[in-house]
């Protein structure tokens, strides 16, 4: 047994972790954040440039061909620079859509742009009632002649201010919470009748949530078959989540060693603080809370583009369980370690504190996932 | 034992109601109620219409313009100020530096300030936390040195809130290097308005300014604004912190929290039913209501025990401690109620005449900012750290 990564996939690591260093101070993703785009066009451009748009996508798409590992071993150092761009929207979430249910024409049209990084993807698969339950679709799609139109409300769209092609779950038949009948189309940012109310993310990032009125696409606009969307959106959300992991652990790795690092400087009574055993303990738990992370991360990882099975859904929902909970004592414990500092915008710590919670809101909080667990739960 | 109130009591209760009822605008109770953020002005009006009621100082003897209300009282007060959505007092002039000043001032002093608290014409703001000096406060650094009739005053404050508002703010400062770390400082009050007083703002987290440096360059402070004798203030400020720790368990303020947690909860939808309706959602709020009628009662307990006079002692440290975390409890779930609508930060709908449309729910956008916000309760006022210390000492003597 052997968790370390292969040679490859430690020089893709390195590599964006190069990448990352170098763009991403913290002052400057302050000034991406605060841009009209709300990230970093050049930065963007640079991770297309390199090939990490392109690392799950099949070679013979302009793709490297990576599984979940490759992936997250990307997003890991994303995280690390606690990073805006929307990879995980388009890349991961949009290209995975097209390329697991595209046809030939679909790939075709979307993939080697979003895997050059010169299409920007993104997802619209929730909506305001949905909670977090991505078969709660009361958008509905109606065949009219040869094409569809659509009506309704997707929700909280990270990347979507900004993204080329929305892909979007919609209702063809079936009642509001049924999994049957959920089909995905894809509609053209300028589509007429698409409508978006853009805001910043508390995290530092920008979304959006779509209006469908009346938005009419093609038959071509349907990806993969009317009414069987649900098993599609559920596997990619899985290797969302397990990429998401990968973010976790890497927002985790440097809030825990910022926080250490203050530990030893911060002085109160003669000492460093680091030396009263309460915040010993503390750092330690939160070193453990990390640790359990980045253990599910790898298991995550491991499933993310196995075939679907119980198996499979029982450690991704696991996996967003501990990384919800871990990132929050992180995120908590480590404000609590700094005192006043750690929540002023000034410092880094806070931002990351704040990913780590939001985090938890994307595709699932812990509570969510244990319900999940709990419902795929063997007897023996 | 009797947990009820006298009819005096309820006489006061119903007194306090009707008073609220007709003098609480609406627009300010609306405010406090949605989390939205207040004014000074809304602090200024409200604290005039306590002011000509005579409720506005109840720390203060009544030959100063107080109000003599019993512990319980007090209490009643704060359960019901919650409930109707009264903004936080803001405690710096009346119920921080005013018990102070009455307790250890001057006449002249007395003469001076109190009128001034009483009528909002000072907004008092607090120097004691430095860079250097948080938790450890005794090792403060900001320098006094004695010019004839003056103070000379450098350093730096820090975490001084609403300072952007203050015009007054008295000061923990060092007047003597020469002798250990508590008995060389002494207690000032500082016009803000000196030259070389300089206000810097602290965004916090959420993006909020209500914290502040404030940066003393060679301020001259006259020395009939020295509080009580030079190389005592330290007497002075563990005084005032006793005042300080009462109330930061914020027991009022959770039940109003709990309250609007259970109808964002009614409003908030999971598979098609409201979120309170769900098993695990509802047993999270019962677990958090159950603790805090518990910590209600230990608030009660300490309440009686000071009826007849006199402070709480390290049991209000505990208190603190489990009354932050129950806040901080219930802040947690309101921001996991909204689910995904935690992610966007709509800062227009934080604005009370916002009018238009709301993204999700219109008490939404303060949620996940609040949670943020208030991971201060823990650190503030003593950090939780500190109240154990302080139990484990003075009740345990470990």
């Amino acid at each position: 047994m052997d968790f370390r990564l292969n040679e490859e996939q430690q020089m893709l690591q390195d590599t964006v972790a190069r990448l990352v260093r170098g763009e991403y101070s913290f002052e400057k993703r302050l000034e991406y954040s605060e841009s009209e785009l709300g990230f970093s066009e050049d930065f963007w451009k640079q991770l297309g440039e390199l090939g990490l748009t392109a690392v799950p996508f099949p070679e013979e798409l302009g793709g490297f061909g990576g599984s979940g590992v490759e992936v997250q071993s990307v997003m890991t150092e994303l995280g690390r620079g606690l990073c805006i761009e929307p990879y995980l929207q388009s890349v991961v979430l949009g290209g995975g859509l097209i390329a697991q249910a595209g046809n030939d024409q679909h790939k075709e049209q979307w993939l080697g742009g979003i895997a050059s990084g010169e299409t920007r993807a993104a997802v619209g698969l929730q909506e305001p009632q949905s909670f977090y339950d991505l078969n709660d679709v009361e958008t509905r799609a109606e065949k009219s002649g040869d094409n569809y139109v659509l009506n309704g409300r997707k929700a909280v769209v990270i990347g979507g201010h900004c993204a080329d092609v929305l892909v979007v779950s919609a209702r063809t038949s079936g009642d509001s919470r049924d999994a049957d009948g959920i089909s995905l189309f894809l509609v053209p940012a300028d589509a007429e009748g698409l409508e978006r109310r853009t805001y910043p993310t508390i995290d530092g990032a920008k979304g959006c949530d779509l209006f469908l009125n009346n938005v009419t696409v093609g038959a071509d606009a349907l990806l993969g078959e009317e009414g069987q969307g649900a098993g599609v959106i559920e596997y990619q959300a899985g290797r969302a989540i397990a990429a998401l992991c990968g973010e976790a652990v890497g927002v985790m790795e440097v809030a825990c060693d910022l926080t250490l690092e203050y530990l030893k400087q911060r002085k109160q009574f003669g000492v460093p603080i680091g030396r009263f055993q309460v915040l010993q303990h503390r750092m330690v738990d939160m070193m453990s809370e990390l640790e359990q992370a980045r253990s599910m991360a790898i298991l995550a990882a491991s499933v993310a583009d196995e075939p679907q099975s119980d198996e499979r859904r029982r450690i991704l929902a696991a996996a967003k369980n501990v990384i919800g909970r871990s990132g929050q004592f992180i995120s908590e414990q480590g404000i609590q370690s700094h005192g006043g500092i750690g929540m002023t915008w000034e410092y880094n710590f806070a931002h990351y504190a704040k990913r780590l919670i939001m985090i938890n809101h994307q595709l699932g909080d812990d509570d969510f996932h244990l319900e999940r667990y709990a419902t795929l739960l063997q007897a023996s | 034992m009797n947990m009820n109130y006298t009819a005096e009591e309820l006489a006061f209760r119903d007194e306090v109601r009707a008073f609220l009822d007709e003098k609480l605008p609406a627009d300010i109770a609306a405010k406090v109620k949605g989390f939205r953020r207040l004014s000074k002005e809304d602090h200024q009006r409200w604290q005039k219409i306590l002011s000509e009621q005579g409720w506005y100082a109840t720390h203060w003897p009544e030959q100063y313009g107080g109000v003599k209300w019993t512990p319980v009282q007090k209490h009643i007060w704060d359960e019901e100020s919650c409930r109707y959505g009264v903004p936080r007092s803001i405690p710096f002039g009346v119920n921080m530096v005013a018990p102070v000043i009455i307790k250890f001032g001057t006449e002249e002093q007395k003469q001076t300030y109190l009128p001034r608290i009483l009528s909002g014409e000072d907004w008092w703001c607090q120097g004691y936390s430095e860079p250097g000096a948080g938790s450890d406060l005794a090792s403060l650094k900001t320098r006094a040195v004695r010019d004839g009739d003056h103070y000379i005053v450098n350093g730096q404050k820090t975490w001084t809130t609403l300072g952007q508002h203050a015009n007054m703010i008295f000061c923990l400062v060092r007047t003597n290097t020469e002798v250990k770390a508590q008995e060389g400082i002494s207690f000032l009050l500082i016009d803000m308005n000196t030259p070389g007083i300089t206000v810097r703002p602290i965004i916090t987290l959420d993006g909020e300014h209500e914290v502040n440096e404030v940066f003393f360059e060679d301020v001259k402070v006259p020395v009939e604004n020295l509080v009580g004798e030079e190389d005592k203030g330290w007497t002075y400020a563990k005084f005032l912190l006793t005042y300080e720790r009462t109330g930061l368990a914020g027991i009022g303020l959770s039940k109003a929290a709990l309250q609007h947690l259970k109808e964002l909860a009614s409003r908030r939808l999971k598979n098609g039913k409201p979120l309170i309706e769900d098993t695990a959602f509802s047993q999270r709020i019962a677990q958090v209501e159950i603790d805090l009628m518990a910590a209600a009662i230990s608030n009660l307990r300490i309440i009686a025990s000071v009826e007849g006079g006199g402070v709480p002692g390290a049991e209000s440290s505990m208190l603190k401690v489990r009354g932050t975390e129950i806040r901080q409890s219930i802040n947690d779930l309101a921001r996991r109620a909204i689910g995904p609508y935690a992610i966007p930060f709509v800062e227009e709908e934080l604005d009370l005449d916002y009018d238009g449309d709301y993204l999700s729910d219109e008490n939404a956008a303060p949620l996940a900012a609040q949670y943020f916000n208030n991971r201060k309760l823990s650190i503030f006022g003593g950090s939780n750290e500190i109240q154990k210390n302080i139990v484990s000492k003075m009740i345990l003597g470990l």
